[in-house]
């Protein structure tokens, strides 16, 4: 009963590591990547730390594996978040097809501050600020 | 088919051929923020490994092994996300 439960969720936390690293070898661009990245190892890696938290009769072995599962859920978001922020900062363009950039011409680059109000509503459509959209497919190969 | 063949024969493959994709991305990646990340999941998916190591071997002290790369795996990505931000050209 107990190996039945195991192998069912080893199998879904291994298969969700495995689309977490064919997404970020497939996705077209950096923020695809990273929102691919975050959200599926981090469940693939604590599934199976789950199993080894269930597996081990050991009280020991239990929180340790639930603190490392604790830890990772906490971590990885703001790990993600600064790398995100880093990378539109430092302009890396995004993906051809993208239909909105909303945090276009809201960001002041010198000082890495958010503005709050948008800057396109005193300008005409024709001025508004293009973003970071790349230009072509080859740009966040 | 018992548990411990399960983990040799499915679940270990599975995750190094996960690695071996992250590498492609690591070696190939256009900016330093590819790399930043793949780096990362590397170190993730590391961390699965030791802890099905730990299951197959018996061995439960490896699994201190795990928290200290957790532990560095989140402390690099925030260095190096301050450290590009600051960088003037790129």
């Amino acid at each position: 009963m107990i190996d039945i439960l195991i192998a069912i969720l080893s199998t879904i936390g291994a298969l969700a590591i495995f689309f977490a690293s064919l997404g970020i070898l497939r996705m077209p661009d950096f923020y695809l990547r990273l929102s691919v990245t975050v959200k599926a190892a981090t469940m693939g890696v604590g599934l199976l730390l789950l199993c080894a938290a269930i597996l081990f009769p050991d009280i020991s072995v239990s929180t340790k594996a639930i603190a490392i599962i604790f830890f990772l859920i906490i971590t990885s978001p703001i790990a993600a978040h600064m790398i995100g922020r880093a990378a539109y900062l430092t302009g890396t363009p995004l993906w051809k097809g993208t239909i909105i950039d909303e945090l276009a011409g809201q960001y002041d680059k010198e000082t890495g501050l958010l503005k709050n109000e948008k800057p396109s509503e005193q300008k005409t459509d024709s001025e508004q600020p293009q973003g970071q959209i790349a230009e072509s497919e080859e740009e966040t190969k | 088919m018992t548990l411990a063949t399960y983990f040799d024969y499915f679940i270990l493959p599975i995750l190094t051929i996960s690695v071996i994709l992250v590498f492609i991305r690591l070696v190939k990646g256009p900016k330093v923020v590819d790399r930043v990340i793949a780096l990362d999941l590397i170190i993730t998916i590391g961390i699965g490994i030791i802890t099905i190591f730990t299951i197959r071997s018996n061995q439960k002290v490896l699994l201190d092994v795990a928290i200290i790369l957790a532990l560095i795996a989140f402390l690099s990505t925030v260095a190096f996300s301050f450290y590009i931000e600051k960088r003037e050209d790129d």
